[in-house]
């Protein structure tokens, strides 16, 4: 068994705060359920109006796709990694993860516009935007996400991460009651 | 300009000239957009005896001023051409994603203009406008050849195109987006085809300007509400439209074997709850929906197996009960097949219930049978018959043509169950008196949606009257025609009327545009384009004698069921309906009407 070394973000201060505000560490995440999707693209309008006061697609965040023959959407999103790469790889710190929180924060002062995070994302949800001249980065808009409250179906919800896939596993387990219900 | 992208896009197929033109802002604050500019465009620059698959038809796509926004279910764009099928001012709008993309590459109209001397499709990237060769993609269904324009243009361009149907000029073609939506109504596919027009193909990448972002975002949040907590759309969104089959048979007001009668037995086998138990796979949403009642559809049944999209509930009916089927799995692969051939789901199986009554009642002579079985509940003939159509062979090469053309054929005009020549939908009008009234007098012939008093008459939505009551319908029927002109003319999905009202609109409309509009005015701007639309329908030749039902609906009573016995009273309502609407004993409208909405 691989004996796993302190992450490269490990921080006395990060490490601190775990310890004595363990609630803060309990943070809250985007949880994406894409079977619930309709690929109305709300959450994108919300992100954009939100960000740039105006409708422009491609200054979303989040984006989401469908494929039309299979009849399924998916909205893709930064999911603020542990290990996050696109942090890994900023030269400047631009991209940072601050104590105590899940979010990978940008600021945008300290970005010389490498174009690096976008190249080690492996979603390909951190993009570089030529109209704004900067990278677009899910901020989850200070703690009250637009696109969580803009989706009519609840695919993108605003949960805390401890409890973030209890949903899909109790609906799953559900599938067992129907079951012992069927014999 | 915010909520306009302040350009109109000229393309001449003829001559190969795309041209930009600003968009008037006059017309823009009066007309709104989608349908209300479209109109105006058109019937400044069309004369209105021109023949409908003609160069000289023209053909505009237009987004509204809501389309791109985050406004509650409104992303629509709408088709203005003169209707090959009813020869009146044609009008179809859908949802998907190609309004949205269409505004975002810049534009608040795209106006076609003469005819390609070969097929073409358009590809439009913001500012860049090719007219592209499309030799190798004529004759190719909806799915595959939005595939194969995507795979020559960008994976996630926005595509609108006709299928075989519109090729060959099927008076009931469609033009369809993102494969499943469809601008369906009034053939406007054929006039697509006629201009040898394949498809079109948009990516934008432009932003839509707002003048007052709080305010918007407010309007927005507080519309958004009422639609969340409105039944009829939350049961929208589980059953989607098909939920009305149950609800217009308990009332014996679901037309039943081509309107012979309003009852059947069996509907719930092809209703919504039957459709969520037996082919639902997902629910799916057009661009800025909150309600989403699309769904997505895979078919078991080996028989008929197949995925698409739909039925609605009007194609629903009209290939189950009008056709006397109640087998849901074909009459989604029938639906599926209108989708894929492009072809409208409505006109298509009503004309196949018009086929089966002729058939069966000794009118269509058996040698013309085409080798069918034709019969009441033939699940194989309305899969069939409606490919037939689509492709224009046999049997299906007259009826592609709709149903009062079919019936005229043979000397029976009236076996044909048409306004203005187009078929009417899923509401039987001696049952429900109110949207009889709008069939007869809408502007594109029998519709239901550009009047859908059903939302009074039977759901009870905000208000309950008697559906049989004819006392005050014809204000009922100019209130609702009117609103929606003005919700279509923003790039609203009237469903999203079952929650939001006017208030909602204009507050909307105002924070995002900048001017000032009230309620009143709101709706005046759709009653504007109410009364444009029906100047043209005058100038091109029609008279208040066309305003009318077919004579089965006033002479032939619901046979069984719970409105067993009624006819319809249209001719009794429309002295009042000329009045309300401040036009003359003839139904032209008044020199004081015009003075008043701006049209003169």
């Amino acid at each position: 068994m691989e004996i796993a070394s302190a992450p490269r973000d490990w921080s006395p201060a990060r490490a601190l705060a775990s310890r004595l505000h363990p609630k803060k560490v309990m943070a809250k995440v985007l949880m994406i359920h894409p079977e619930k999707c309709t690929g109305c693209q709300n959450c994108m309008l919300a992100c954009s109006l939100h960000h740039e006061g105006q409708f422009r697609m491609a200054a979303s965040r989040i984006h989401v796709y469908t494929w039309e023959r299979e009849g399924a959407s998916v909205p893709m999103m930064c999911q603020q990694c542990d290990t996050a790469a696109c942090m890994k790889v900023c030269p400047t710190h631009a991209l940072h993860r601050n104590p105590g929180e899940s979010l990978v924060d940008y600021e945008k002062s300290k970005c010389i516009g490498c174009h690096m995070c976008t190249i080690a994302c492996p979603f390909g949800n951190i993009v570089y935007d030529a109209y704004s001249l900067s990278v677009l980065k899910c901020d989850q808009c200070g703690g009250d996400p637009s696109c969580a409250k803009a989706c009519p179906t609840h695919a993108i919800e605003w949960v805390d991460d401890s409890i973030s896939t209890r949903s899909r596993k109790k609906a799953y387990a559900s599938k067992f009651v129907e079951a012992f219900q069927e014999a | 300009m915010t909520g306009w992208m302040g350009t109109i896009l000229r393309i001449n197929l003829s001559n190969g000239a795309v041209t930009k033109e600003p968009l008037n802002a006059k017309d823009a604050a009066l007309f709104l957009g989608a349908r209300g500019l479209g109109v105006k465009i058109f019937t400044d620059e069309v004369d209105a005896k021109v023949e409908p698959l003609s160069p000289e038809n023209k053909l505009i796509f237009a987004p509204g001023p809501f389309t791109g926004t985050s406004a509650p279910s409104a992303g629509r764009y709408h088709v203005v051409a003169k209707s090959p099928l009813t020869h009146t001012i044609g009008g179809a709008n859908s949802g998907g994603v190609f309004g949205a993309a269409l505004k975002y590459a810049g534009y608040d109209a795209v106006i076609i203009e003469g005819k390609a001397e070969k097929a073409v499709y358009l590809w439009i990237k913001d500012d860049q406008v090719e007219i592209r060769d499309a030799s190798h993609l004529w004759g190719k269904w909806v799915p595959d050849t939005t595939d194969a324009v995507r795979a020559e243009t960008d994976d996630d361009a926005s595509v609108a195109c006709i299928g075989p149907a519109g090729e060959k000029l099927a008076l009931m073609a469609s033009i369809q987006n993102e494969m499943h939506r469809s601008a369906g109504r009034g053939g406007l596919g054929a006039v697509m085809g006629s201009k040898k027009l394949k498809a079109i193909a948009v990516k934008g990448s432009k932003p839509v300007r707002v003048a007052d972002v709080k305010a918007l975002e407010a309007a927005i949040w507080s519309a958004r509400a009422k639609v969340a907590a409105n039944p009829v759309a939350q049961g929208l969104h589980k059953h989607g439209t098909e939920i009305l089959v149950n609800i217009l048979n308990e009332i014996g007001s679901l037309p039943t074997r081509n309107w012979n009668d309003a009852h059947f037995p069996t509907a719930d086998k092809v209703g919504g709850e039957s459709l969520t138990k037996e082919v639902l796979a997902r629910r799916k949403g057009c661009f800025a929906c909150v309600i989403s009642c699309g769904r997505v559809s895979q078919i078991k049944d080996p028989e008929f197996a197949g995925i698409g999209e739909g039925p609605e509930y009007e194609a629903g009916w009209a290939y189950g009960p009008d056709c006397g089927v109640d087998n849901i799995f074909a009459v989604t692969k029938a639906n599926h097949l209108c989708n894929e051939l492009g072809l409208d789901s409505i006109s298509t199986p009503a004309t196949i219930a018009c086929v089966i009554d002729m058939a069966t009642s000794g009118v269509l002579p058996r040698e013309d049978w085409d080798g069918l079985d034709i019969r009441w509940n033939n699940p194989e003939l309305i899969v069939e018959l409606t490919k037939r159509i689509g492709l224009r062979q046999g049997l299906g090469d007259k009826a592609a043509l709709g149903s009062y053309r079919f019936a005229e054929m043979y000397g029976h005009p009236e076996f044909a169950m048409t306004a203005k020549k187009q078929e009417m939908p899923a509401y039987d009008a001696r049952g429900i008196q109110g949207i009889g009234l709008q069939y007869a007098t809408c502007n594109r012939g029998g519709c239901h949606v550009k009047g859908y008093t059903i939302a009074v008459e039977v759901l009870g939505n905000g208000l309950r009257l008697d559906p049989r009551e004819t006392k005050g319908k014809p204000a009922i029927v100019k209130a609702f025609q009117d609103m929606t002109a003005a919700v279509d003319a923003s790039g609203g999905c009237i469903f999203g009327t079952f929650g939001m009202v006017a208030d909602d609109y204009a507050a909307m409309l105002s924070a995002l545009t900048g001017i000032h509009y009230s309620p009143e005015d709101y709706v005046r701007a759709g009653e504007r384009v109410w009364n444009l639309e029906r100047e043209f329908n005058l100038n091109a030749g029609f008279t208040a004698k066309d305003d009318t039902l077919p004579e089965r609906l006033f002479k032939h009573p619901i046979q069984t069921g719970p409105s067993k016995g009624l006819v319809s009273h249209v001719p009794e309502m429309l002295p009042e309906y000329y009045s309300v609407r401040g036009w003359n004993e003839q139904g032209v409208p008044t020199p004081e009407k015009l003075h008043e909405l701006e049209l003169a």
